[in-house]
C-alpha cells in the first residue's frame, strides 16, 4: 500500500471523495442562497429544511407512487420549488419593505414548522432511501475503489452547478435576473414582471436546494434533521465566499468541502469546526469574503 | 432614577412586587427558570433593540456561562456568588473574541457568523473535556452564599435569582438610558451617520456586544447552579433560536418586552413538554406570526394602546 505523507493512500482518497461530496452540497446550497439573497435581500434559513424537504418527497414519491430515483431527480425539485412559490407569495413577499433581519426570523420560522412536522411524521432517526440499482457497487479507480453513486453525486452537482451559472451568466433570462438584481425599479420600468421574477427565483433557489436533497438522499439516511445540520455549515461557507458571485459559491463550496475531508484524515477531532476556524481566519483576513464586494 | 418614565417606574414597581411575591403562589423552580430566561433575554435584546445587531448564536455566551460556573462550583468548591461571577467572565470573555470577529461585517452577515461561532463553541462543549460530553456536568452543589447562607431550599435560591435578575434588568435599563445608550441607538439607527459624527461605531457596538454576553454568562451560570447541571442544550443553537423568540414575541426594543417573552415561551414549554415536536412547530408558528403581524410583540402592543413606552 503506498502512502501519502505517512497515510495510507486509500484512507487519503477516501476521505477525498466525501470532501468533495459535502463540498457538492455546500456548493449547490450556498448557490441557491446567493441566488436568492441577490434579489430577494433575505437570507433563506429555510434553505436546510427546503433540502431536507427534497429527499423526504424522493423518498414519497418511490415509496408511495413507485416513481424511481430518476424521475424524482426532476419531479422533487418541481414539488419543492412549487412549495417555494407557495411560501414567497404568502410569507416572505410581505417583508419586503422591512429590515433583512425580519426575512432571516420569518424563514427561521418556516424552518423550524417544516422540521418539527417531519420530526413528528417521522421520528429523527429516518427512513433509508436505496441507491439506483444502476449506481451501486464501486469502480476501481487504480488508486482506490471508487462507489459509484458517490462519484455521480459529484458529478451532477458539478453538471448543475455549471447550468445554473451558464443561465446567469449567459442567457437572455439571466441577464434581466442580473439586471433586476442590481436595480429592479428600472427593469420593471422596461415591462418586466419583476414581482413574478422574485417569485421564480426563490422556486429556482429551492429547487437547488431539492435537487441535492435527493442526491443526498441515498447517502445519508432520509431524516428530518438532515438539513439542519448543514445550513449553519453553508452560512459559514456563504460568508468565507461572499454572496455576490455565483463562480465564487461554487469554488467556496467544493474547496471547503475539500479541506474538510482533509482535515478529517490529518486531524480528525477538528473536521467538525475546521470550516468555521476557515471563516474566522478569512473574516480577520479578509473580511468582505474571498469573493465579496464589500460588507 | 435609573432614566424610568413615570410609567415604566410604575411598571417596574409592579414586577418587582410579582417577582417578590410570586414564589408564594407558584413553584419556584419555575419561577426562577423564567428569570433566568428573562435575564438571557434581556442582555439579547440590548443587542437587537438597541444596537440593531441580531446575534443568532447567544446560546454560546448563555451555555458556556452555565458550564464555567458549574465546574467552578463542583470541581473547585467556588461559592455559588463567585462560580456565577465565574460564568460571567466567561460569557464576557467568549464574548469580546467572537464580538471582535463578527463586527467586522455588518447586518445579515453578522447574523451568519455570530450563528457560525455559535456552532463552533458547541462542537468545543462536545469535545472539551471539562463540560462532560453529551452527559454534561451534573450534580452541581448549590453551596452557601458567602460562605454563609445554605442556597439548598428552593426559596433562598429563589431570593438570589430574583436579585441577580433585577441587577441584570436594570444594568440594561441604565445602559440604554446612559449617553453611552444614545449612541448605541444612534448606531442602529444610521451607522455611517454616527461614524461621520466622530464616534468609533465599532468600539461601541464590541462594548454593548460584551455587556451582553456577560450577562448571558450571569444568565446561564444562575440557571446551572439552579437546576445543578449545565449541558449540551445550553449552548445548542436551538437555544439561540429560543432567546430570539422570547424577545420578539415579547417586543424588540422595549425594557419589559424579554422579560414577558420569556414567561410566555416558558410556561408554554411547560405545558407541552408532552407535545414533544409540536413545540418546535408552535415555536415556528409563533416566529412566523410575530414576524408577519405582531412585529412589536406583547409589549409593544400594549404600550402602543397606552401611548406610553414600555
Amino acid at each position: 500500500m503506498f502512502m501519502i505523507l505517512g497515510y495510507p493512500a486509500p484512507l487519503m482518497f477516501g476521505q477525498l471523495l466525501l470532501g468533495l461530496i459535502n463540498g457538492a452540497f455546500y456548493a449547490l446550497l450556498s448557490l441557491g442562497l446567493a441566488v436568492i439573497f441577490g434579489m430577494l435581500n433575505i437570507v433563506n434559513f429555510a434553505h436546510g429544511a427546503l433540502f431536507m424537504l427534497g429527499a423526504f418527497v424522493a423518498w414519497g414519491l418511490l415509496n408511495f407512487l413507485g416513481i424511481n430515483y430518476w424521475a424524482a431527480l426532476i419531479l422533487a425539485p418541481l414539488v419543492v420549488g412549487a412549495f417555494g412559490v407557495v411560501l414567497e407569495k404568502a410569507f416572505i413577499s410581505r417583508l419586503y419593505k422591512l429590515d433583512h433581519l425580519y426575512g432571516l426570523l420569518l424563514t427561521f420560522g418556516l424552518a423550524l414548522v417544516i422540521e418539527g412536522l417531519a420530526r413528528n411524521e417521522f421520528g429523527s432517526s429516518g427512513v433509508p432511501y436505496p441507491i439506483p440499482s444502476i449506481l451501486q457497487g464501486a469502480a476501481n479507480l487504480g488508486f482506490m475503489f471508487m462507489p459509484i453513486y458517490r462519484g455521480w453525486v459529484v458529478l451532477a452537482s458539478a453538471i448543475m452547478c455549471l447550468i445554473t451559472w451558464l443561465v446567469i451568466e449567459k442567457t437572455s433570462i439571466g441577464a434581466t435576473l442580473r439586471a433586476a438584481t442590481e436595480n429592479a425599479p428600472l427593469v420593471q420600468a422596461f415591462g418586466i414582471n419583476v414581482p413574478r421574477m422574485i417569485t421564480l427565483t426563490y422556486a429556482g433557489g429551492v429547487a437547488l436546494a431539492a435537487f441535492a436533497g435527493v442526491l443526498a438522499a441515498p447517502i445519508y439516511s432520509v431524516n428530518p434533521n438532515m438539513g439542519a445540520n448543514f445550513i449553519i455549515t453553508v452560512f459559514a461557507v456563504v460568508v468565507i465566499g461572499g454572496m455576490g458571485s455565483i463562480l465564487g459559491s461554487i469554488v467556496t463550496g467544493f474547496g471547503l468541502g475539500v479541506i474538510e475531508g482533509l482535515t478529517k484524515v490529518f486531524y480528525p477531532q477538528g473536521s467538525s469546526v475546521v470550516i468555521f476556524v476557515v471563516m474566522v481566519i478569512v473574516l480577520l483576513v479578509r473580511p468582505a469574503g474571498l469573493f465579496g464586494k464589500g460588507a | 432614577m435609573f432614566g424610568f418614565s413615570r410609567p415604566q417606574a410604575i411598571a417596574f414597581l409592579v414586577m418587582v412586587v410579582l417577582v417578590a411575591g410570586a414564589p408564594f403562589v407558584l413553584y419556584p423552580v419555575f419561577l426562577m427558570k423564567v428569570l433566568c430566561f428573562a435575564l438571557f433575554a434581556c442582555a439579547f435584546n440590548l443587542l437587537i433593540g438597541y444596537v440593531g445587531l441580531l446575534s443568532f448564536g447567544h446560546a454560546a455566551y448563555f451555555g458556556m456561562g452555565g458550564y464555567v460556573a458549574g465546574y467552578a462550583a463542583k470541581a473547585w468548591g467556588f461559592t455559588p456568588e463567585l462560580a456565577i461571577l465565574a460564568g460571567t467572565i466567561a460569557g464576557g470573555l467568549l464574548g469580546t473574541v467572537f464580538g471582535w470577529l463578527a463586527i467586522r461585517r455588518q447586518g445579515i452577515y453578522f447574523a451568519m457568523i455570530t450563528l457560525a461561532l455559535g456552532q463552533m463553541a458547541y462542537f468545543f462543549c462536545l469535545q472539551a473535556p471539562f463540560t462532560g460530553g453529551e452527559d454534561g456536568i451534573q450534580q452541581i452543589p448549590r453551596g452557601k452564599l458567602f460562605g454563609l447562607f445554605s442556597l439548598q431550599s428552593d426559596l433562598a435560591m429563589y431570593a438570589v435569582v430574583a436579585v441577580l435578575f433585577l441587577f441584570g434588568f436594570l444594568l440594561v435599563h441604565r445602559v440604554v438610558h446612559s449617553p453611552f445608550g444614545q449612541i448605541l441607538k444612534a448606531i442602529r439607527e444610521n451607522e455611517p451617520r454616527a461614524t461621520s459624527l466622530g464616534y468609533r461605531t465599532d468600539s461601541y457596538k464590541l462594548a454593548a456586544f460584551i455587556i451582553s454576553c456577560a450577562l448571558a454568562g450571569l444568565a446561564g451560570g444562575t440557571k446551572s447552579l439552579v437546576f445543578g447541571i449545565a449541558t449540551l442544550t445550553d449552548v445548542h443553537n436551538a437555544m439561540s433560536g429560543e432567546v430570539v423568540l422570547m424577545t420578539l414575541l415579547g417586543g424588540l426594543g422595549t425594557i419589559f418586552g424579554p422579560v414577558m417573552g420569556a414567561l410566555i415561551a416558558t410556561a408554554m414549554e411547560n405545558y407541552l413538554a408532552q407535545a414533544g415536536a409540536w413545540v418546535t412547530v408552535i415555536q415556528g408558528v409563533i416566529f412566523i406570526a410575530c414576524v408577519i403581524a405582531f412585529r412589536k410583540g406583547v409589549i409593544g402592543v400594549i404600550a402602543d394602546k397606552l401611548k406610553i413606552h414600555l
